[in-house]
C-alpha cells in the first residue's frame, strides 16, 4: 500500500503520464492554464484577463443579492413558426443538457439592495440567438419594469437572430428594440453588460440600446460575422478586431469592468441614478 | 397577375433581370423632389438615397436604398448595401420629417448592411439599432415597401413602420438562403433548398404578420412594364398614406408597437 502510494507521488513529480490535470486553453492568447484555476477566477484566463462564458444561472449567482432573484416566464417555450425541420428535438436535447427552456432568463433581482429587472443571455442554448421567446421575454421585462418604474441590466450574449425561426426572428428586433424605447421615454434606467460573444442582431438591436454600455475584457462584439468580414475583403483581420478594448477604442462602449468587480459597480451605478433600497421614489 | 412562382424562380426574377430600382420608380410616382445628402456626421452613403419631394402634392420624405442598373451604378451604391453613415442619413431625414409633419415613405432593396471593416468600425450595430428604435416612435406616419430583396438588419433599419408592403416578387429574409445554407448544413450550393424552408415570399410576409399589402406586378414581373408597376406603387401609396396622415398620431404608435409586440410563436 505504501508503495503504491510511493509510485503516485512518484509519478506525478517526474510529470508521468497518468496524472494530467484538466487544462483550459484560451481562444483569445491561446494560452494553457490549469482548469481549476480558470474556473476560480469565475472562467477568467489567468493570463491574458479573457473573461470567459457563464452560463445564465452562474451569472445570476455571482450578480444579484442572495435568494433575491424571481424569475419571469421560466415555462416559455417557443413552437416552430416556419416549421423547421428537427428544430422541436435539437430544443428538447439542449434543454436536457443546459436546465434552461430557451437562451434566456429574465427576473427581478435586488444588487446590494437595489431593485432591478435582470435578463441574462445563455450561449450554451442554440449560441444564445434570438427567437420568438428571447424577443416575447425581453420585450415583457422592458414593459414590467417601465410599469414598475425599475431599471434593466441585460447581459447579453448572442451569435444573432435565430434562423430557424426565418422572418420571425428579424422581426424580434424590432419587438425588443420598441420595448426598451418604451421604457427609455419613461425615463427608466437600462444598463448593458456586453458578455462574450454578443454579435449580429443582438447588437442591431437591445444590446446597443442601453443609456450605459458596458463590456467585459477582451470579449468578442460585431454585427457581422469576423469570417463573412474576411470573404467579403479577401484578407485577414487583425486580432484584436471586434474585442471590447476596439469597439471602446471607437466610442460605442462607456467603461471595460471585470468580472469581479460587475456587482460593485452595478450597484454603484444604480444608486447614481436614485435606485436605492427603497426604489426609485425620489 | 398572381402566377404562384416558387421562392428560388422569384430570387432568379429579382437578380437576373433588369428589374426597376428606385431611380426608375422616382419620377413616375413622385413630382417636385429634391435629393437631400449625408448624415451631418461622416458622410454621404450612396447606397441610401434621401429624399423630399410630393405625392399627390403632398409634401413627403423618401427614403430609399438604391441598387444599381449595371456595373458603373452598382459600384457607386455598394450594391445596396449600406454603411452606418446610410442609416444615420436615413434617421436624419426621417426626424426631419417629423418636425415637419411630412409622413415618411421607405423603399428596401438591399441584400443587407455591407459587411466589412470600415462598417463595423463606424458602429453598424448601433447605427441599425438606433434606427429600429426610433423609427418606431417616430410622430409621423411611415410605410414601407420592398421593392426586390430585404435581407436582414440592414433591412429592417427601414422596415419599423405602420404598414409594410411587398411587391409581388419581393423576398424579406432574415438572411440570404446562400448564407443560411451555409451556417446552417456548411454547404453553399444547397440555396435552392433553403430558399424554400425558409419563407420568404410575399403571401409568407403576410401569413406571417410581416407584411399587410401585396402589391402586384405585370405579368412575368415588374421589369416587363415599368408604367404598370409604379401606378401600382403610386395607387397604393395614394390610398395608404391619406389613411395614416388621418390617424390620431397616439394611435397610430400604438397601433406601430403592437404590430411587430405580436410577432412571434410560444407556447408558455
Amino acid at each position: 500500500m505504501f508503495e503504491d502510494f510511493f509510485k503516485v507521488v512518484t509519478k506525478r513529480f517526474n510529470g508521468g503520464d497518468d496524472y494530467k490535470p484538466p487544462m483550459f486553453k484560451c481562444p483569445r492568447c491561446q494560452g494553457l492554464s490549469p482548469l481549476s484555476r480558470y474556473e476560480e477566477l469565475h472562467r477568467v484566463c489567468p493570463a491574458c484577463n479573457y473573461h470567459g462564458r457563464l452560463s445564465a444561472q452562474e451569472r445570476i449567482a455571482i450578480t444579484v443579492d442572495k435568494e433575491s432573484f424571481r424569475e419571469f416566464d421560466g415555462g416559455m417555450k417557443s413552437s416552430n413558426p416556419i416549421d423547421f425541420p428537427e428544430y422541436e428535438e435539437k430544443q428538447e436535447e439542449l434543454r436536457e443538457r443546459t436546465g434552461l427552456n430557451d437562451a434566456v432568463i429574465t427576473g427581478t433581482a435586488t444588487i446590494k439592495g437595489s431593485p432591478c429587472v435582470v435578463g441574462v443571455m445563455d450561449s450554451r442554448y442554440m449560441m444564445a440567438s434570438m427567437g420568438s421567446v428571447v424577443g416575447e421575454k425581453i420585450a415583457r421585462a422592458f414593459e414590467y419594469a417601465a410599469a414598475n418604474k425599475l431599471p434593466v441590466i441585460m447581459f447579453t450574449a448572442s451569435g444573432g437572430a435565430r434562423m430557424q425561426e426565418g422572418i420571425v426572428s428579424l422581426m424580434q428586433m424590432a419587438k425588443t428594440s420598441g420595448a426598451v424605447k418604451l421604457h427609455s421615454d419613461q425615463g427608466g434606467l437600462y444598463i448593458t453588460v456586453l458578455t462574450d460573444p454578443t454579435t449580429g442582431g443582438v447588437t442591431a438591436s437591445f444590446a446597443s440600446l442601453g443609456d450605459i454600455i458596458i463590456a467585459e475584457p477582451k470579449i468578442l462584439i460585431g454585427f457581422a460575422g469576423r469570417r463573412v468580414i474576411e470573404n467579403t475583403i479577401r484578407q485577414r483581420l487583425p486580432d484584436d478586431f471586434q474585442l471590447a478594448e476596439f469597439m471602446f477604442e471607437k466610442g460605442f462602449i462607456d467603461m471595460i469592468v471585470e468580472r469581479r468587480k460587475m456587482r460593485s459597480v452595478l450597484s454603484h451605478l444604480l444608486k447614481l441614478h436614485g435606485y436605492d433600497k427603497r426604489g426609485a421614489e425620489q | 397577375m398572381s402566377e404562384n412562382k416558387t421562392a428560388w424562380e422569384r430570387i432568379q426574377l429579382v437578380h437576373n433581370t433588369g428589374r426597376p430600382t428606385i431611380n426608375d420608380y422616382l419620377p413616375l410616382v413622385f413630382t417636385d423632389y429634391y435629393e437631400m445628402h449625408g448624415d451631418r456626421l461622416y458622410g454621404d452613403d450612396k447606397a441610401i438615397i434621401g429624399a423630399v419631394g410630393r405625392l399627390d402634392g403632398r409634401p413627403v420624405t423618401i427614403i430609399a436604398q438604391v441598387k444599381g442598373r449595371d456595373i458603373n451604378e452598382n459600384k457607386a451604391c455598394n450594391f445596396a448595401m449600406p454603411h452606418p453613415e446610410g442609416y444615420r442619413k436615413a434617421l436624419r431625414l426621417a426626424r426631419q420629417a417629423e418636425k415637419f409633419h411630412r409622413p415618411v415613405i421607405c423603399f428596401i432593396d438591399t441584400p443587407g448592411a455591407f459587411c466589412g471593416i470600415a462598417a463595423e468600425e463606424r458602429g453598424m450595430g448601433e447605427a441599425i439599432a438606433k434606427n429600429i428604435a426610433e423609427f418606431m416612435t417616430l410622430r409621423t406616419p411611415i410605410i414601407s415597401i420592398v421593392l426586390g430583396e430585404a435581407g436582414s438588419g440592414g433591412a429592417l433599419a427601414l422596415g419599423v413602420c405602420d404598414e409594410l408592403a411587398m411587391l409581388e416578387n419581393a423576398q424579406y429574409s432574415v438572411l440570404s438562403p446562400r448564407g443560411f445554407a451555409s451556417i446552417l448544413w456548411k454547404d453553399a450550393s444547397r440555396e435552392q433548398e433553403a430558399s424554400e424552408i425558409m419563407r420568404i415570399t410575399a403571401e409568407d410576409m403576410v401569413r406571417l404578420g410581416v407584411a399587410e399589402t401585396i402589391i402586384e406586378e405585370p405579368l412575368g414581373g415588374a421589369h416587363n412594364d415599368l408604367d404598370k408597376i409604379s401606378e401600382n406603387i403610386k395607387e397604393y401609396l395614394s390610398q395608404v398614406i391619406p389613411e395614416k396622415c388621418q390617424k390620431d398620431i397616439d394611435e397610430l404608435l400604438k397601433e406601430r408597437y403592437t404590430k411587430f409586440r405580436k410577432i412571434g410563436a410560444f407556447i408558455e
